[in-house]
């Protein structure tokens, strides 16, 4: 049925159809709205489910995780220094392979505290063993849980549902939000082959020593491989039954034929092909592949879609001090036989809009083979440079955001 | 369901006391039918207090629950010294998740089991000091606060034992422990404000609280027994020496939890929504010294020069003990603990 | 030129820029508007700017109409109409940013632009276009409550023709109930009548 929602509400009427048992969650900026929608649907008893107001996200997780263990479907929201505060148990679930599902709405990491949206809280957990995939809009974050959730238990993997805090978690869009009936029939009852019953005893998180330890992460690894064939055949499912395309590992948008290819994760997307259809236009011959599965990374997928592709332009969403960006590592190693001309463009971090006309700049530059092999977009050069210069002066300098402050005169420091 | 506290003088061997009686009154230990939930083939030291104190508590849980339970364990020498993979000495359902979440992950738990109907399956949770006291102290707190259904056992030997030795809150002061080293001008742990977490699980007012001891078997089991009484949250603390860490002789590991209550410095008593219900009086009070002396990890109290001062400062906190829990009821000190404002009269027995 | 034959953008894109104070109902005002278009089969997206909430700090929400599906999310930097629901923003140099000279716009106010010192400033643009309307007192009128954002709504309705009133009064119904929903609907209808009628006198004259 269409309905003009939030995008954290049709994400948690979503999540409500997947039947989950137990819900535990802390709040944070910006998943508020989808756990605040859950508990409600609990206590007006439209969700027969657990619903736990856990003290921490540490704690978010672990109840999950025991949840999870005891054989019920369980379901977590969370984002940034959130994320980082449940780390360890994050690891912990994918190491039991407990098939949680989880809400991350992107948010940037502190410090400096920041509550907008960027991709480094997901970034920081790459490696954990997580499946993450990202939503390019609310209709797929909706559809995302469904998949997410017969994912996960099909794999025994626990899946991180990547969407953009606020430009989406709290945009009002146009959704398609599927009847319940459907939903029942696309996911099936959660039958794990493991689980906690006094009846069939075992003892699940034992220390595993050297002997063993390797196969075990060698086994994972096989798991996410795995994972490369489930999420095309879920996604595929899903368009049967539904009746639209969503999810999957990679998407295209006129890449086949392009000069210039954008590679990027999330709703910036969205911008991106609006810009794609304007160059079109104008004789420019872009294209665009949005990145749905991040982990497992689709290296195949990738080359199929970029191979003879001449150039790259790959959007960070984060970026790892004195190192880069993440995607175009992972761009660069999948196409590693015949890599092409690839400029890194840093942009959105904490939240600074993503414009068409600033990308619109950028692919210029890029056909005009003016552009860097490393941007970021719309950087306030003017106030980068005098602490570029006051930092050459001294040793000492001090953190750069109340530096940068003091420049601006916003602090008080001259009072009387 | 009444419980008929017996009364006997406990010389050091059970099989004479549980021969005297019927055998509905005997120990779970004693009967051929206990669970024996830890058995035998795990790597523990000689001697360890944990050990014993966790296959007393869950051998009478599993009795209270006719063996209807799940175990949540913490990370720490329990959890390793019976899970070396691929084996195990534990014959319940049992999960191991981190160091500092057991509580939370017992909660969770027990959230599945009501979202699918079985309540009648009852979770244990269960860590050391340290991962109680420290680490797990909020997510402790959480699950007080929200009075979930969870019974959580602490097995206090007062560091952090897996690890080495080292310091936690539950080190009490003057003790050696690796990073409290017997060097300098204050060997030892320092006199800090402890963090009684017996008494803090009294100021949530959850319906049982109570603290037992390994020297003391048909006490521990009879706590055990009743705390699976209660629905909600229930707090379990359980003095367990570790004959390594204390320098203690594997030999005494029963011993020096006797002195311990009898010297006043472990009390052992009851609490039911914050208001303490019973305390077990010491039968023959012994000073701080008889307990100290059996312990390395004290020497330094003693060898090259006695320390007086600071001996006398943690018979001090004996003696505390002694008035605020009434222990010695002969005598004119017999304060009941301070609690936290009167309790409602919330009868939790049941469901 | 209508509302619909819009400046050099894809085909058929409105974009609203909402200004007010934290409190005001700026959002709800965007969403309502959102709602009104799904209500008349066209594609809408709505969306505030977002920090931390606090009551009577100057908050901003956007609005996007369109025929097709919205794809983009980047915030409405050139708007095709500002609704301003608190008059004391005016003073912000940066409140009109964006608007170009056949933009609408709709101030909540009792007083005109002479005394609200925009004279100068208005006669850039089409006089129709930018009009005030007490959208406080109307809602104090009908509702009991000085909260304007939805006889701004009926009045935009009235002003750029992007939406019916009908589809106003529709979203209304849906978000509120009881005798708020009656007394905002009335509120909206009132609106709409006021900037009808205004208008209607400025093509007279």
């Amino acid at each position: 049925m269409l309905k003009q929602v939030e995008g954290s509400r049709a994400v948690a009427e979503a999540v409500a159809m997947c039947r989950p048992e137990v819900i535990c969650a802390y709040p944070i900026t910006p998943q508020t709205h989808i756990v605040e929608a859950l508990s409600a649907m609990v206590k007006t008893g439209d969700l027969a489910a657990e619903f736990i107001n856990v003290e921490s996200e540490f704690a978010a997780m672990s109840v999950a995780i025991g949840a999870s263990a005891a054989g019920a479907r369980a379901y977590t929201a969370t984002a940034s220094q959130g994320l980082l505060y449940m780390s360890e148990a994050v690891y912990n679930a994918a190491g039991l392979g407990l098939p949680i599902v989880m809400t991350i709405a992107n948010r940037a990491i502190g410090a400096p505290i920041n509550i907008w949206n960027d991709h480094s809280d997901s970034m920081s957990q790459r490696d954990a063993g997580w499946l993450q995939l990202f939503a390019e809009t609310n209709q797929e974050a909706l559809d995302l849980h469904i998949q997410a959730f017969r994912i996960a238990e099909e794999l025994s993997l626990p899946v991180m549902v990547c969407m953009d805090g606020f430009l989406l978690t709290h945009a009002s869009d146009q959704v398609d939000i599927p009847a319940p009936e459907l939903v029942d029939a696309f996911l099936p009852r959660y039958q794990p082959r493991q689980v906690l019953d006094p009846a069939d005893p075992v003892s699940i998180g034992a220390m595993v020593g050297p002997e063993a330890f390797t196969e075990v992460r060698y086994l994972a690894h096989r798991r996410m491989q795995q994972a490369l064939e489930v999420i095309p055949a879920v996604a595929a499912d899903f368009l049967a039954s539904f009746g639209r395309p969503s999810g999957g590992l990679v998407r295209p948008y006129l890449a086949d034929d392009a000069d210039i290819v954008v590679v990027a994760l999330g709703s910036v997307l969205g911008t991106v092909k609006d810009v794609v259809d304007e160059l079109r236009g104008d004789g420019v011959r872009v294209g665009a592949l949005g990145i749905g599965s991040y982990r497992p990374f689709p290296a195949a997928a990738v080359h199929e879609a970029l191979a003879g592709r001449r150039h790259l332009v790959v959007i960070e969403r984060a970026i790892a001090p004195g190192a880069g960006g993440f995607v175009t590592g992972d761009i660069r190693t999948a196409l590693a036989d015949s890599v092409p001309h690839i400029s890194t463009v840093v942009a959105g971090l904490g939240g600074r809009a993503v414009t068409g006309k600033s990308l619109r700049g950028v692919l210029t530059a890029a056909a005009a083979g003016e552009l860097e092999p490393l941007t970021f977009l719309d950087l306030d050069t003017g106030l980068v440079d005098r602490e570029l210069a006051r930092m050459s002066g001294t040793r000492r300098s001090g953190p750069s955001a109340e530096n940068m402050l003091r420049d601006l005169g916003i602090t008080a420091s001259r009072i009387g | 369901m009444p419980y008929q506290r017996i009364k006997f003088y406990q010389t050091g061997s059970f099989a004479v006391g549980n021969r005297l009686l019927d055998p509905g009154q005997r120990t779970v230990q004693s009967g051929a039918e206990r669970s024996n939930t830890l058995t035998c083939g795990h790597r523990a030291c000689q001697g360890c207090g944990e050990a014993l104190g966790a296959r007393y508590a869950l051998d009478a849980v599993m009795r209270a629950t006719q063996g209807k339970m799940i175990a949540v364990n913490a990370t720490g020498c329990l959890e390793v010294f019976s899970t070396p993979f691929p084996q195990t000495s534990w014959q319940i359902a049992w999960l191991h998740s981190l160091f500092g979440n057991a509580p939370a992950v017992a909660t969770g738990v027990a959230a599945a089991l009501k979202a699918r109907g079985r309540t009648d399956i009852r979770v244990v949770a269960q860590g050391g000091d340290g991962g109680t006291v420290d680490i797990g102290f909020g997510c402790l707190s959480g699950m007080f606060e929200r009075d979930d259904d969870v019974l959580y056992i602490c097995y206090d030997n007062q560091a952090y034992m897996n690890t080495g030795v080292q310091r936690s809150g539950a080190t009490p002061p003057a003790a050696r422990t690796a990073t409290t080293q017997a060097v300098g001008r204050e060997p030892g742990n320092r006199f800090g404000q402890g963090k009684n977490v017996p008494l803090i699980a009294m100021a949530h007012e959850i319906p049982y609280v109570a603290t037992a001891t390994v020297a003391d078997l048909r006490d521990l089991e009879y706590k055990a027994t009743r705390a699976m009484d209660f629905r909600g949250a229930r707090y379990l603390h359980i003095l367990v020496p570790c004959p390594l860490g204390w320098g203690s002789s594997p030999a005494d590991t029963v011993k020096v939890a006797r002195l311990a209550t009898e010297s006043g410095l472990f009390p052992v008593f009851e609490a039911e929504t914050g208001q303490v219900t019973s305390s077990t009086p010491i039968r023959h009070l012994v000073p701080v010294t008889e307990y100290l002396r059996l312990q390395t990890r004290y020497a330094h109290l003693f060898k090259p020069a006695e320390r007086t001062e600071v001996i006398a400062r943690i018979q001090a906190g004996a003696d505390r003990n002694i008035a605020r829990f009434g222990l010695l009821p002969d005598n004119n000190s017999a304060e009941r603990a301070v609690v936290p404002g009167p309790a409602p009269a919330d009868s939790r027995e049941g469901q | 030129m209508t509302a619909q034959q819009h400046t050099g953008k894809a085909p058929m894109m409105f974009q609203v820029r909402f200004h007010g104070r934290g409190g005001q109902g700026v959002v709800t005002a965007a969403e309502l508007l959102a709602s009104a278009a799904f209500g008349e089969g066209k594609h809408a997206q709505a969306f505030p700017s977002f920090g931390s909430e606090r009551m009577g700090a100057p908050v901003m929400s956007f609005c996007r109409i369109s025929d097709r599906p919205i794809r983009t999310h980047e915030p409405v930097t050139e708007p095709d109409a500002l609704i301003i629901q608190d008059p004391t923003l005016l003073h912000q140099a940066e409140l009109f940013a964006g608007l170009g000279t056949e933009g609408y716009m709709l101030i909540n106010s009792t007083r005109g632009f002479g005394e609200l010192g925009l004279e100068e400033f208005v006669r850039g643009f089409h006089p129709d276009r930018l009009l005030v309307v007490p959208a406080s007192s109307l809602a104090q009128e009908h509702l009991g409550r000085p909260l304007p954002g939805c006889p701004l709504l009926g009045g935009f309705a009235a002003l750029t023709g992007v939406i019916g009133l009908d589809s106003v009064l529709a979203a209304i119904g849906e978000r509120f109930a009881g005798r708020v929903a009656e007394g905002n609907a009335a509120a909206a209808r009132a609106a709409f009548d006021f900037v009808t009628e205004e208008r209607k006198a400025l093509s007279d004259a």
